[in-house]
């Protein structure tokens, strides 16, 4: 089936990310805050599936927003909300925080006037039927050296956390 | 006729309305799936009531209609009737969103659902993965509901089942993944996410995947089946909602049609999670043994089924009418059980005709099967107690999750094997 609308959904979903990105930094409530990044979130996994990559969205959704984002609520619950709600939002470090935002926007312009050139060929995207099989193949034959090395630094990761929470083993 | 309801209408249609590209179809098999599971939870809201009943040896709901057939009814009037009450001090946004972030996470999971080959909305390339990662967001509404009361009771059962959905999931992807890695025993050494093509895989298999590298797809089943009770807060592992010891869980503040829309959505996640289990193991939608026993007069004889099922309800509705009690003050509740048992039998001849036998078939045996899966959820409720919560977690993280990593690594062991041996036989032969 040809994708219907797909300037509009870009924009709308762009849009929405944008604005609960925003909403993340500038709510009081932490819990506010988790749920405008979960919505984040989702867009982000829309905007995957518009890119033609509707494997990553899908971990996207399982991993991010079904098992991050409710850890994050759960420890969000449990701490003392109301003395983040007296607190400043914002820490007064406006120099670094402007300097940060030139950067990033010289990047975006940057990117925006010489895009066309350095990317000038648009990648072909996988078939939709086979899109899941072909991230599969590419894992396990061409990528298995990164793939195993993150998959170790997952496992160090686990094992670091066993020994700092646990006081004797 | 417009041209695209006489394609449709054709018998050479293979693909779903979705795939079709057809937004017509897709809005009617929306609608239709809405209908039909809205229609299902209120049967199973009399059925689970009922079979409880009978199960503790009590009558169950008798007063509203013949056999209590209209209390589902007089329950969904009462409850948009009651007063909507929003607690001091919640967090109103999300206190009113939560119920529908439950509602919209499990409605979205039907989209995939295939009741045939062509019964489906769409056929995702990710279908399964869809289905988990969706189903999975439920999760968040039950945490908000329990956060945004401003309550006690609610905010212990939205921790009690974000901590018990979390660990769940876990287990239940690995039998998943499991019963995934199955279909990849074909030509291609491909497999596929598809819940279309896992059916598909298991008819050119020629067995359902619970029955596959026995005992290895009944263990996977078997996690995944404990896993879905766990995942839909069911008994024997309903403690967000421990009525006991939470007076109703996370959902103790609700009052009225959204409380109501929390059932919906709770009896809706339950026939979803099923469905989900019967399209990896359980065949899908397809009748029992169509390799073995196919051809034009086994596919004839299975095709009568749906119209017997009805038929049999209807002669059950008619036994039920005779033994109602002859006395003139039940006589509008006998009426009413004889208009149910003719509205049966009706049903039942629209279903022997030609064209809605051929096309209502593979509904039915998915229906079927959800069914049994919908009896066995009312029946753990009505045997097992409550699971404490260490020991929850324990069955959790120290059975489940072990079994389920055993079952995966086993499952590519042997396809393994069968793939070299496939490979020597080839040699050998050719």
């Amino acid at each position: 089936m040809e994708p219907v609308a797909t300037t509009f959904f870009f924009y709308m979903l762009s849009g929405l990310a944008i604005l609960s990105g925003v909403l993340v930094i500038t709510r009081k409530n932490p819990v506010h805050s988790a749920l405008a990044l979960i919505l984040t979130l989702l867009c982000l996994a829309g905007l995957y599936l518009m890119l033609y990559a509707p494997f990553v969205a899908g971990v996207q959704i399982i991993l991010y927003v079904g098992g991050i984002m409710v850890l994050f609520l759960f420890v969000i619950m449990l701490v003392n909300l109301e003395r983040s709600q007296r607190e400043k939002t914002f820490n007064q470090q406006w120099i670094a925080g402007v300097a940060a935002a030139v950067v990033l926007g010289a990047l975006f312009m940057s990117i925006y006037v010489k895009g066309k050139a350095l990317f000038a060929q648009p990648v072909v995207p996988f078939p939709e039927a086979e899109n899941t099989q072909r991230v599969g193949q590419m894992l396990y034959s061409n990528y298995m050296f990164p793939f195993e090395i993150a998959s170790l630094l997952l496992l160090v990761a686990i094992i670091g956390a066993v020994v700092m929470a646990k006081k004797r083993i | 006729m417009p041209d695209f309801i006489t394609r449709y209408l054709d018998k050479q249609v293979t693909v779903t309305p979705g795939q079709y590209g057809s937004p017509f179809w897709a809005l009617v098999y929306i609608l239709l799936v809405f209908g039909g599971v809205s229609l299902a939870v209120v049967c199973m809201n009399w059925l689970e009531r009922k079979i409880l009943a009978h199960m503790q040896i009590r009558l169950g709901p008798m007063r509203v209609g013949p056999h209590g057939l209209l209390q589902p009814i007089a329950d969904a009037l009462k409850l948009i009737l009651k007063e909507d009450i929003i607690p001091e001090g919640a967090d109103r946004f999300v206190f009113w969103i939560a119920p529908l972030i439950i509602l919209l996470a499990v409605f979205s999971v039907y989209c995939v659902i295939p009741f045939g080959p062509t019964h489906a909305i769409t056929d995702m390339n990710i279908g399964i993965l869809f289905m988990l990662g969706v189903s999975s967001l439920g999760v968040l509404g039950i945490v908000m509901a329990g956060w945004a009361s401003n309550s006690h009771y609610p905010l212990i059962g939205a921790l009690r089942s974000s901590a018990q959905m979390v660990s769940y999931e876990v287990a239940m992807g690995l039998a998943v993944v499991s019963a995934v890695l199955m279909t990849s025993l074909n030509e291609q050494g491909t497999g596929t996410l598809s819940m279309i093509g896992i059916v598909r895989a298991q008819y050119a298999q020629h067995v359902w995947f619970v029955f596959k590298f026995f005992p290895l797809g009944l263990i996977a089943f078997f996690i995944f089946a404990v896993a879905m009770v766990a995942e839909t807060n069911r008994a024997p592992f309903d403690l967000p909602e421990a009525e006991s010891e939470l007076t109703a869980g996370f959902h103790t503040e609700y009052s009225g049609l959204r409380w109501s829309l929390f059932m919906l959505g709770e009896y809706a996640a339950m026939i979803a999670v099923s469905s989900i289990a019967i399209t990896l193991w359980l065949g899908g939608w397809m009748r029992p043994f169509p390799n073995l026993l196919s051809g034009a007069n086994w596919d004839l004889a299975f095709s009568l089924f749906p119209a017997l099922t009805f038929f049999g309800l209807a002669g059950m509705t008619f036994y039920s009418t005779r033994r109602m009690p002859k006395h003139s003050y039940f006589r509008i509740q006998t009426m009413g059980l004889g208009a149910f048992g003719a509205v049966f039998a009706l049903i039942g001849l629209i279903l022997l005709f030609g064209p809605v036998r051929e096309r209502i078939q593979d509904i039915y045996w998915f229906i079927l099967k959800i069914a049994v899966f919908m009896y066995l959820y009312i029946w753990y409720r009505g045997t097992f107690p409550r699971y404490r919560f260490d020991q929850l977690m324990k069955v959790g993280w120290k059975i489940l999750l072990p079994m389920g990593i055993g079952v995966l690594m086993l499952t590519g062991v042997m396809g393994l094997k069968t793939e070299i041996w496939q490979l020597v036989q080839h040699l050998v032969h050719g």
